[in-house]
């Protein structure tokens, strides 16, 4: 198994809400990648089980959500917006700094496996461009100095052990 | 002058908190509404005050509402559109953190107007904080009484849940959120039938923005009259915008409709910084004509160190990447149009591109499923009316006019 048990309680918690068990499948795909950071064939059939629906179902709704990476990634996603009112505030260069800082180009892990970079359309943070997402929490009117600081806190939280959270 | 009725508590400390929300009035419209008030005079209210949807069509609340069918046996849903992913708006994400209760009271009495005892509120996915806090809100007005069996002693009984998407911009779309919300891909239905007859679970549905939502409890309290007696004939009422782009100071004003544009933009805005000039604005709505003020509530002010085609570009990338692939122009046409531009930003456009695009927006326009197929052309449209020389320039010269180099600092 790869889900947890602490997933598997979320996600028939969660299945209680609908009185039909397929809307379930969104929130069972969001616990799932918040445990395991992406989605895969194996966990769809654990979620199908769980849910007590067709295989099928599970993988054809999980393939058409693009919030879920559905290979695996780094410890962090960090997810730049290269929307138009971040573009306009210097989402390219943003993009460029970091790939820079972390070595790697979009679409890349970095060695460490400590960060994936990739871009992303709006995310509705529109007025305090430009915008990053890492995992669960926004980042905004970033700076240059605000993405080191950002990046050193990481990196020092993840050789603590510790977590970050919104 | 901003105009804080949605807003008046947006910066008070802990108004997500249900003490603080019920030390404001909370919660006095549901009560009056389930003690004193009938669905029909509730729809009633509603339809005084002028109150027209803030998602991005525009249509009016109350009428939306009293298409439900009386009549019918079937279960009825409520739902809270807080999908926001039009780009440039920001709207919602503020009210959710900031003022959660005011969305699940404006969705209770919404629910009880159309008589619903489930609602959900739809939030984005990558909105974690706010729906945690939409999440805590509710478990809140559970503790409180405000939601669940026998509400208030009124035997009125309403559950209401968050559920919280995958990141598809189309799923903001009714049809398609409701598609999304029962377990689907998130792809538009072809209407009719609309949700108010056949909605989530083929039972009748009302869904309404959350800024709309929140506007219902301000109504209840201080009555239809008060609410019109804001903003202009045809647009009564307040409306947030999303102010962003070139501008001195970005950020989510509430204005009464029908304040100038020019207002928000040097006034409140302070204009476009560093000496530049403003070039153009991009309004926010999918749903609304490409122009018009209203839509979702974005302004996006660009300067004139900017290139058109490029912005263009943005625009087009986005709508092919979040087009849902359902009808042919729609699918087949952004991704036709995205190599065109992409390649005449290149600067490798060759004679007769500008009229090949001038065509495929023609194939688009009034033939989709959904108007997310318009929206993808309205922008392209206007600007190649607006900056044609800009994009001619790119195929006689193989390069840009201006060159849009924005650095981060
Ligand atoms: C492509 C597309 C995206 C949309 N996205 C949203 C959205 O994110 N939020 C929203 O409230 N309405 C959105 N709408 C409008 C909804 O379909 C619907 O009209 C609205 O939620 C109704 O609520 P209202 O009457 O309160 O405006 C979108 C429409 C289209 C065509
Ligand atoms: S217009 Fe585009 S997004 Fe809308 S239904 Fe058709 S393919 Fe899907
Ligand atoms: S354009 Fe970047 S958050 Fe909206």
């Amino acid at each position: 198994m790869i889900l947890n048990d602490i997933s598997i309680a979320k996600i028939r918690q969660k299945m209680i809400c609908y009185t039909v068990r397929k809307s379930a499948i969104l929130p069972a795909l969001t616990v799932a990648c918040r445990q395991v950071g992406h989605l895969n064939n194996e966990i769809y059939r654990e979620i199908s089980v769980i849910l007590e629906i067709p295989y099928l179902e599970v993988a054809e709704a999980a393939s058409f959500y693009t919030m879920f990476p559905k290979k695996p990634v780094g410890r962090h996603l960090i997810q730049v917006c290269h929307n138009i009112s971040c573009a306009l505030l210097g989402a390219d260069s943003l993009i460029s700094y970091l790939e820079e800082k972390l070595g790697i180009k979009k679409g890349e892990t970095s060695p460490d496996n400590l960060f994936t970079l990739i871009s992303v359309e709006c995310l509705g943070s529109c007025t305090s461009a430009p915008m990053i997402q890492i995992d669960d929490k926004y980042y905004e009117l970033l700076t240059r100095e605000k993405i080191d600081r950002i990046l050193d806190d990481l990196k020092e939280s993840s050789l603590n052990g510790k977590e970050s959270s919104f | 002058m901003e105009k804080k009725v949605l807003f008046k508590y947006i910066d008070f400390p802990e108004q997500a908190n249900i003490n603080i929300y019920l030390s404001h009035g909370g919660y006095q419209a549901w009560e009056k509404t389930l003690k004193n008030m009938s669905p029909a005079a509730v729809i009633d209210e509603i339809k005084k005050s002028g109150l027209r949807g803030r998602g991005g069509a525009g249509f009016p609340t109350g009428l939306k509402w009293s298409f439900v069918p009386k009549d019918n046996s079937k279960p009825r849903y409520l739902i809270g559109n807080a999908d926001e992913s039009e780009p440039g708006t920001c709207k919602d994400r503020v009210l959710m953190e900031h003022d959660p209760h005011a969305i699940v009271e404006g969705m209770a009495i919404a629910a009880f107007a159309i008589g619903s005892h489930q609602a959900f509120c739809y939030v984005r996915g990558e909105f974690v904080r706010p729906a945690h806090l939409m999440e805590k809100a509710i478990e809140e007005a559970y503790a409180k009484g405000f939601l669940g069996n026998d509400i208030l002693g009124t035997g009125y009984n309403l559950n209401m849940t968050v559920h919280t998407g995958g990141g598809a911009y189309i799923c903001g779309e009714e049809t398609a959120l409701l598609n999304s919300l029962e377990g689907k891909r998130g792809m538009s239905r072809l209407r009719p039938p609309f949700p108010a007859i056949e909605g989530l679970y083929l039972c009748p549905t009302v869904v309404n923005n959350v800024e709309t939502l929140a506007a219902v409890p301000l109504i209840i309290n201080n009555g239809a009259e008060w609410y019109a007696s804001m903003g202009t004939d045809k647009s009564k009422g307040t409306k947030i915008f999303s102010l962003s782009g070139h501008i001195k100071r970005p950020g989510n004003y509430e204005l009464e409709l029908g304040t100038p544009l020019s207002y928000l933009i040097n006034d409140l805005g302070g204009g476009v910084p560093d000496g530049h000039n403003m070039k153009a604005i991009i309004p926010g709505g999918s749903s609304t004509p490409f122009g018009s003020m209203l839509g979702s509530g974005a302004v996006i002010v660009i300067n004139d160190q900017t290139c058109m085609v490029w912005v263009i570009e943005r625009l087009i990338h986005f709508y092919r990447h979040e087009s849902c692939g359902e009808c042919t122009p729609c699918r087949e046409g952004t991704a036709w149009l995205e190599q065109l531009i992409e390649r005449l930003e290149k600067g490798k456009g060759r004679p007769g591109d500008l009229e090949k695009i001038d065509s495929i927006c023609d194939n688009i326009l009034g033939r989709t499923i959904c108007p997310l197929g318009d929206a993808a052309v309205m922008p392209i449209q206007s600007a190649l009316k607006l900056f044609r020389e800009e994009f001619q320039y790119h195929i006689d010269n193989k390069r840009c006019l201006v060159k849009s180099e924005f650095v981060f600092k």
